[in-house]
């Protein structure tokens, strides 16, 4: 056992960030406020690459585990775990969240409290990959709304309150269906516990004990669970929220949104609802696929009408994460290791890729905006690449990375997907093939009209990329091309784990 | 000098450093850039050229070197290179085509404030298409092949604030991704039944007898082998790429590109890439012919695709008047007849023809390029002419390409290869309509490049363009003279005897040519010649406003051909169509259907909140208050967003946890 809380330092040093900037903050400049925001929120980078360090992905359950009886009349714990699929997402947020507080470095309202806010997002994020008790993962699950919340309306666009309200309230509604559920698991089981819940699931213990509550009671808690991260990721058609809120939170907290929190509910679909429910999401998964497809399709084509190009960029954002839970669904609704194995490295991926790639178009359609004086609709501009070229070549990248071209990252997890798909449920993964059509459609429109053509009126006086919005935009850039050339590095965290996932497919 | 299939690499990863060099570079890093691409191509070429010596030494043998790319489960996922004479022909004749259209552009686009970009692009596309044919992995041509895909994008669209440029770059990768989807499956499917994607690998590869023969005995729903079906996807993605009909659509618009890519990418090399991939997967397309029983062929569809394409290329080229659109659409007819030797059962023939038509249509783009660079950018046919006279080089390795892509008998390479193919055609025991469709387009061909020969070069100037032309700097003159000697001497891989043949099929035996059929081409290609003189050459254009005579015997033939066959519009009114509507039945539904559920259960909970609080103050009165007041809250939050503040809703997550403990309780009752 180590010596050090490393986890609980993950999760806690940002935290410990926003007290540091509530008591501190006050008496220092706004930018050293924004250094100490960065300086925290770099904490889970170095924290995460400390761990990689020592974790082996060959060994079985969860590593560097923390665990202390915290309620003992209720059976609650404080633990916490890692394995590869958590480190794999601390890392992204490691990555993600600091250069969201870099793309934040010009806000001018209130540094201290987007810096304080912003942090408590990050550790509650952190928080929700590591608890492995519901009782307190489902603590950091609900309390990452609330700094969400104020981000969105405070800092957010002209229509931000009600696009807050919407997140807050739709997810909270999915949350207090997911708690309902917890709670008669609860009632049935005694634990709150993940890995004991699984172990009940594992040796087919969960569902009688359920069934003693009722004989409805396994399918609606499962119903419960699933509708709160459904809500989440969000699964089509649960996302009407996102495209407002992705849209109308300020551009750092777009990034959070979509790198980091939306991967939230995968997370939840994998650790959780999967793992606890295999027979019901058999069960389900035939009719899940088609949301999911319906997903990757209409959100792509839905994609291609948007004007506003946070709305457009949002909109992908529900294609490439349905891609996730179309593996994921896949792989529930049949038995075929081989095919599991590829379909389950491409959702891993796809997260990771997506976590990059959606936050680096973001922060593209951020200096955009910037420039423009807060306009982004598709027809607003023409010819920046004439007046900025290196930024045009930034952005293009980004493009194409999320459009999935080879060579950059977000082709391996696709080509993993379709080839774990097509093995599963053929008929679907072509079906899907029409999502990667429009995707391809849409971000050129996007990328030919703001990019190519004369340059219109307003973009002539628009200058290239500052130093700030450089370091932003490099290191999505360098890393787009190392793990799209080199995806064995992210692949050596996870694959043992989704090995033996495929081999003892529930 | 031996080059083992390990360092093959090589060849492809000299381009690319020389891409990054490019990238890496500031705007005024042009010479640097240019200096080495440039270097890294005539490095490349010379590793090729070992490759090939190497690969001749055993022409049957195949050489691979195979590595894994990242684990995938408990095994890995494994690429490789491949070295046999099909792969170093291509990457001969690419590197060597590659390095001329490189030296040419110094001049062409000499002027050009973009001049650093454009030579990082074509490293990088000269990177990506030497990659694709090194390839011995199904998902390495296929990372290749996108990114040729890529390459192609940037370079048609190089001139970007041209609206017609972004456009056109926009459309090719498009209509390609179109096909490519094809190919993305077919290579799903192909994974999924074989469990790899290496084309040779000691046995155990997808082109061996093993993993063919188990695709051969599958079938699908409809009859189809297995194999058939997986063919059939993966030539989608060849007809994407290789401008074949349906999907020939993209091609002519590539025009928009600088001269030396459209002689590049859109004549010599990527273009030809589909003929390749067939090529390369020859085993598998054609593991169906020794099943008798089975409704289709994957290979019948290739030759009739490639019939049908090599005949519409040629009419369409006959009523053009841009003179990059009258070799774009030869090309895709050349192309096609290509296919058709694929599909006919001659691979060895499309490729020689391949080879053979990337020297003589590099030289006939870069020529055209000459011609345009010096009329200033005039393409127009009919406002040039009388450029025989001030650009001498130009028009004496122009009009040998004009022969060769004739195929004027004997001297011209062009000759040998088509004759191949019509050989081949002519052999074909399932029908042969493909070998009259090829027939006719002979004739068509030797016609439209005498046309444009003709109106190009003779009779008199007929715009200040043309009459101020002169000839172009040596950078672009010399190259052109070297691919016109290739154009000539390329006729010796055939002739006199058919080494070439020999080289990349070993176990091929060769038959006696048909003289007949030989007398009966080159009776065909001296109508084309004739007529197309007779017609354009004796009585030369006087203005650019006199009537084209074809077009005052049948205008409208003409108009049907010069519009293209109204394919894109077409495709406008169909595909085009059903996209917009398919995004706005989308945006409908998001709007309407998922956004007007939320807001009626937006409303179901206000309305509830409402009797709830009506409830709660004539009865109950007291904790539960606050409680159906959020609630209320909520409703009218999601409804309008007027009201409700965040404490309100963290108190409703107590409320949730309060319910936690009454269960716990009851729990620990039980």
């Amino acid at each position: 056992m180590n010596s050090l809380p490393l986890l609980s330092l993950i999760v806690f040093a940002p935290w410990a960030g926003t007290v540091v900037l509530a008591f501190v903050g006050r008496s220092v400049s706004a930018s050293t406020n924004r250094a100490l925001a960065l300086l925290f929120s770099l904490s889970t980078l170095a924290l995460a690459l400390v761990v990689l360090g020592s974790f082996d992905p060959h060994a079985a359950g969860y590593q560097l585990v923390e665990r202390h009886a915290w309620i003992k009349a209720l059976n609650v714990n404080y633990h916490l775990g890692l394995d590869g699929l958590s480190l794999l997402l601390v890392l992204l947020t490691g990555i993600v969240s600091p250069l969201c507080l870099l793309a934040s470095w010009r806000v001018e309202r209130c540094p201290r409290a987007f810096g304080m806010l912003f942090l408590l997002l990050q550790g509650a994020a952190l928080g929700v990959f590591l608890a492995l008790d519901f009782f307190h993962w489902f603590i950091f699950w609900e309390v990452s709304l609330v700094p969400a919340f104020f981000l969105i309306k405070i800092w957010g666009g002209p229509g931000a309150t009600r696009a807050a309200y919407q997140f807050v309230i739709y997810t909270l509604a999915g949350g207090a269906c997911m708690l309902l559920g917890f709670a008669a698991l609860y009632a049935a089981t005694g634990t709150l516990n993940f890995t004991d819940l699984a172990q009940l699931a594992a040796t087919g213990q969960l569902g009688p004990k359920l069934a003693g509550l009722g004989h409805f009671w396994p399918q609606v808690v499962f119903v419960g669970v699933f509708l709160g991260l459904a809500v989440k990721v969000p699964l089509f058609p649960f996302h009407t929220w996102l495209p407002p809120a992705y849209a109308e939170a300020p551009t750092g907290v777009s990034m959070f949104l979509t790198g980091v929190m939306s991967k939230m509910g995968v997370y939840g679909f994998l650790r959780i609802l999967w793992p606890l429910f295999p027979a019901q999401l058999h069960a389900a998964a035939p009719c899940l696929l088609w949301l999911a497809l319906g997903g990757v399709v209409l959100g792509a084509f839905a994609a291609m009408k948007q004007t506003d190009l946070k709305r457009m960029v949002a909109y992908s954002s529900i294609n490439h994460l349905n891609y996730c839970l179309l593996a994921l669904f896949a792989v529930a609704s049949a038995t075929k290791p081989d095919a599991a194995a590829a379909a389950l490295s491409g959702t891993l991926l796809q997260m990771f890729n997506h976590g990059l790639s959606a936050a680096a178009l973001f922060a593209c359609v951020g200096i955009l905006e910037a420039r423009a004086g807060g306009l982004r609709g598709l027809d607003d501009f023409g010819g920046v690449r004439t007046v900025a070229p290196l930024f045009a070549g930034f952005c293009g990248i980004a493009m194409f990375s999320s459009l999935g071209l080879p060579g950059l990252n977000g082709f391996v997890g696709e080509f993993l997907i379709f080839r774990g798909v097509f093995g599963l449920a053929p008929w679907a993964a072509g079906v899907a093939c029409l999502g990667l059509l429009a995707t391809a459609l849409f971000l050129l429109t996007f990328w030919q009209r703001v990019f190519h053509g004369p340059v219109a009126a307003g973009v002539a006086a628009f200058r290239d990329l500052d130093r700030v919005e450089f370091l932003t935009l490099l290191p999505f850039v360098v890393l787009m091309f190392l793990f799209g050339v080199l995806p064995q590095i992210v692949i050596s965290v996870f694959n043992p784990l989704v090995t033996a996932w495929a081999a003892h497919l529930p | 000098m031996t080059l083992s299939a390990e360092k093959l690499w090589f060849i492809p990863a000299l381009p690319l450093a020389a891409a990054a060099v490019g990238a890496l570079m500031p705007r005024s890093g042009r010479a640097i850039a240019a200096g080495a691409a440039i270097a890294a191509m005539l490095a490349a070429f010379l590793v090729s050229c070992v490759a090939l010596s190497t690969a001749l030494a055993d022409p049957a043998a195949k050489l691979v070197h195979n590595f894994a790319w990242f684990d995938l489960g408990t095994s890995a996922l494994r690429l490789g290179w491949l070295l046999d004479p099909l792969t170093a022909f291509m990457c001969v004749m690419v590197t060597f085509v590659g390095a001329l259209i490189f030296i040419f552009s110094l001049g062409y686009m000499k002027a050009d404030e973009n001049f650093k970009q454009f030579f990082c692009f074509l490293s990088l596309f000269a990177a990506a298409m030497l990659g694709l044919l090194v390839a011995n992995s199904l998902l390495l041509l296929f990372i290749c092949w996108e990114l040729v895909g890529l390459a192609s994008y940037l370079l048609i669209g190089f001139w970007f604030h041209k609206p017609s440029a972004a456009a056109a770059a926009k459309k090719a990768f498009i209509t390609t991704r179109i096909g490519d989807l094809g190919l993305l499956l077919g290579m799903l499917w192909l994974y999924n039944s074989t469990g790899s994607l290496l084309f040779f690998d000691g046995g155990a590869g997808v082109l061996e007898t093993a993993a063919l023969g188990s695709l051969a005995a599958q079938f699908t729903a409809g009859g189809l082998a297995v194999s058939t079906a997986i063919g059939l996807l993966i030539f989608c993605g060849a007809v994407g790429k290789s401008g074949q009909f349906p999907l020939h659509v993209w091609l002519p618009d590539a025009m928009e590109g600088p001269t030396p890519v459209s002689a590049l990418i859109h004549a010599a090399t990527m273009v030809a890439a589909g003929v390749f991939l067939i090529a390369r997967v020859y085993p598998l397309m054609s593991a169906d012919q020794v099943l008798a029983h089975v409704p289709l062929h994957a290979l019948t569809v290739v030759a009739f695709i490639g019939a049908i394409t090599a005949l519409m290329g040629a009419c369409i080229a006959v009523a053009q008047n841009d003179i990059k659109r009258v070799l774009a659409f030869s090309t895709v007819s050349q192309l096609g007849y290509m296919m058709l030797a694929l599909g006919v059962g001659s691979w060895v023939a499309a490729i020689f023809h391949l080879l053979t038509h990337a020297f003589f249509k590099a030289l006939l783009f870069l020529g055209a390029g000459s011609v345009i660079h010096s009329a200033h950018h005039e393409q127009d046919i009919r406002r040039l002419g009388g450029l025989r006279g001030p650009m001498k080089v130009t028009f004496a390795t122009f009009a040998i390409g004009m022969m060769a892509l004739s195929g004027v008998p004997f001297l011209f390479s062009g000759f040998w290869s088509k004759e191949a193919i019509l050989h081949a055609a002519h052999g074909w025991e399932v029908s042969q309509l493909p070998f009259y469709a090829a027939l006719i387009a002979v004739v068509l061909t030797a016609f439209y490049m005498t046309r444009l020969v003709a109106e190009t070069f003779f009779g008199k100037a007929r715009s200040d363009a043309a009459g101020h032309a002169h000839e172009s700097p040596a950078t672009m003159t010399i190259p052109l003279v070297i691919l016109a000697v290739c154009a000539v001497l390329l006729s010796l891989l055939a002739w006199p005897s058919p080494w070439l043949q020999h080289q990349l099929d070993p176990s091929a035996h060769s038959e006696p040519d048909g003289i007949s059929l030989m007398v009966l081409s080159i009776v065909l290609v001296a109508l084309g010649l004739g007529s197309g003189w007779a017609i354009y050459g004796r009585k030369p254009r006087v203005s650019e406003t006199s009537a084209d005579p074809l077009a005052t015997a049948s205008p409208g033939l003409i108009a049907f051909l010069a519009a293209k066959l109204k394919f894109d519009e077409l495709y406008a009114a169909t595909f085009g169509r059903l996209n917009a509507a398919s995004a706005a039945f989308a945006n409908f539904l998001e709007v309407w259907l998922w956004g007007g559920i939320v807001t009626l259960l937006a409303r179901l909970g206000e309305f509830t909140g409402l009797v709830n609080r009506e409830a709660d103050e004539r009865t109950l009165n007291g904790g539960f208050n606050s409680v159906s007041e959020k609630v209320r809250g909520t409703g009218l939050a999601y409804s309008r967003a007027q009201t409700g503040d965040v404490h309100g809703y963290l108190r409703f997550i107590a409320l949730g946890f309060v319910i936690l403990v009454l269960l716990v309780v009851m729990g620990g009752a039980k």
